[in-house]
């Protein structure tokens, strides 16, 4: 088995298969969804109020892990900009193309500009390649998280998790 | 002298909530801090906080001290800033340096909310300009709004270490790495995540073993170690830097305590020595109370409650609340603390509280 998160900081390929918070390929096909990449019995639970569709469950117990319910996510990103570790990205791979998108909370000033190319990184931060800016979303229901949506060759959707700026 | 019924000794969260707490039931309160702006270590806090609602979860650790201070002076609790409590004597008097002179107060009840120091740790080198707790690089860059360097490296993968380290790359800083002498990442793996994904590598069993440079940190060395802690020759690492960050833990700051002969217990997982109290947040010292870090390290949504806690205490035993209304409020903040003490992180220190509660019994 490979090093898991709590020694190199990011999900090992194990440990994103066994999450309970990770959506199946056939519900990433059918359209835009959640996937909370939160596997440490840590004390929070904002994903499950935000969530208008009951999708998300934490429970009483805070402590417990967030659990997705797939097929009552619409894919809405309320829960992105909520998740104080920002650990929940937003999945589409339901185009027919070759390419799917990412949405990813950002933190970071200056924010990219649509159709601005960026550099796609995986959980490690190794650069993926060039990418596109699809949507850039701040609002002040956000509190200064903003939502970046880029698009990615379908084979780096589960790997794209954050993305550099050229300029 | 100036009496006043409820003084707190710090105007961080554990020492706002519990006057407004207290002032909520209509103690007449009086907060002193030694620093020029109220809030602690809130107003560093930019990230949003983890739990749930009622611990103001998602919400930014300075949107959380700013809404203490409006409830503060809504409340009527007197803030006197830059006021350095300089001891505390018998009957609850205290000596309190406000700006240039010296003023004698005495209270009914006293809340000591002074919080922690950071620990550092001594290698070759370290007393080189550029080598500076991760507390002070939040507060250069975050209260102050400049860079601490250009290339730094952060020791200790706590959840300070996690946040600082993540903070600093939002200010624009490269973080070359992050290193932990434990084999595991000690803070939260999403705050790990959060820095990794910007390809700040993480080396953990690993320790920083010198410093160099002239007038300023030039470099740093880290070097792997074995299972007692030791560096293991040859396992050696250079880096090329301006700043080193030190987030190796705190410490409580219990001085006044000490200097009223609390009874102390040693409680490594508390971060050292820690004043023994009670369920209502009160020492060995009758009318001496306290809460947050001072009381045993933990984070600030727990000081939040603790403080709470105490100012409950100290409004019921001065009777503004009842027996009955008391034990309901207070009940609601024991149940709101369990699950902050939960879980891979909190279990250790609900124990730990449980043992220095017993402890205060006898």
């Amino acid at each position: 088995m490979s090093k898991g998160m709590s020694e190199t900081g990011y999900l090992s390929d194990e440990e994103l298969d066994n999450g309970p918070g990770i959506p199946s390929e056939g519900r990433r096909r059918r359209g835009p969804v959640a996937v909370l990449e939160c596997i440490q019995d840590i004390p929070c639970n904002p994903c499950e109020a935000s969530c208008p569709e009951g999708a998300i469950q934490v429970g009483e117990d805070i402590t417990n892990l967030p659990h997705l319910l797939e097929e009552k996510c619409i894919g809405c990103q309320s829960c992105l900009p909520v998740c104080p570790g920002q650990a929940i990205f937003l999945v589409d791979e339901s185009s027919t193309e070759d390419v799917s998108r990412v949405t990813m909370p950002y933190e970071f000033l200056p924010l990219p500009e649509k159709e601005e190319t960026v550099i796609a990184l995986d959980r490690a931060g190794q650069e993926l390649g060039d990418t596109t800016v699809i949507r850039v979303r701040k609002t002040d229901k956000m509190d200064h998280t903003a939502l970046v949506t880029i698009e990615v060759p379908k084979e780096w959707s589960m790997r794209t998790r954050a993305f550099k700026l050229k300029r | 002298m100036r009496r006043c019924e409820m003084i707190s000794v710090g105007a961080g969260p554990a020492g706002l909530a519990a006057a407004t707490e207290a002032a909520r039931n209509g103690v007449e309160v009086l907060v002193f801090d030694e620093n020029d702006r109220p809030g602690g270590q809130l107003f560093k806090q930019i990230h949003k906080f983890f739990g749930s609602e009622e611990h103001h979860a998602k919400e930014r650790g300075f949107d959380i001290g700013y809404g203490f201070l409006e409830e503060a002076e809504k409340l009527g609790v007197e803030v006197s800033l830059s006021s350095v409590v300089m001891g505390i004597y018998e009957n609850r008097t205290m000596n309190v340096l406000i700006r240039d002179r010296i003023e004698q107060v005495r209270a009914e009840k006293i809340l000591v909310a002074t919080g922690a120091s950071e620990n550092m740790i001594p290698f070759p080198g370290w007393t080189l300009p550029g080598i500076i707790g991760a507390g002070a690089a939040q507060t250069i860059a975050n209260i102050h709004g400049i860079k601490p360097g250009e290339n730094l490296l952060m020791v200790g993968s706590g959840n300070v270490g996690l946040v600082v380290a993540y903070q600093m790359l939002q200010a624009g800083c490269q973080v070359s790495a992050i290193i932990d002498a434990a084999p595991r990442i000690g803070g939260y793996e999403v705050h790990a995540a959060k820095v990794a994904r910007y390809g700040v590598p993480f080396f953990m069993s690993h320790t920083i073993t010198e410093a160099g440079g002239e007038k300023w940190i030039e470099s740093a060395t880290i070097s792997q170690v074995d299972k007692e802690w030791k560096p293991i020759p040859g396992t050696e690492k250079k880096f090329e830097l301006d700043t080193v960050c030190i987030a190796v833990g705190l410490n409580p700051m219990t001085q006044l305590l000490d200097m009223l002969s609390c009874k102390m217990v040693p409680v490594p997982s508390l971060g050292g020595r820690v004043p023994a109290h009670d369920l209502g947040q009160e020492t060995s010292i009758p009318g001496i109370y306290v809460a947050g870090d001072s009381s045993g390290i933990e984070e600030a949504s727990t000081a939040i409650i603790e403080g709470r806690i105490a100012g409950l205490a100290i409004a019921h035993s001065l009777g503004y609340i009842d027996d009955s209304s008391f034990l309901e409020q207070r009940d609601r903040q024991f149940k709101s603390m369990v699950g902050l003490r939960s879980g891979s992180h909190g279990e250790a220190r609900k124990i730990a509280k449980e043992y220095i509660n017993a402890v205060m019994k006898g």
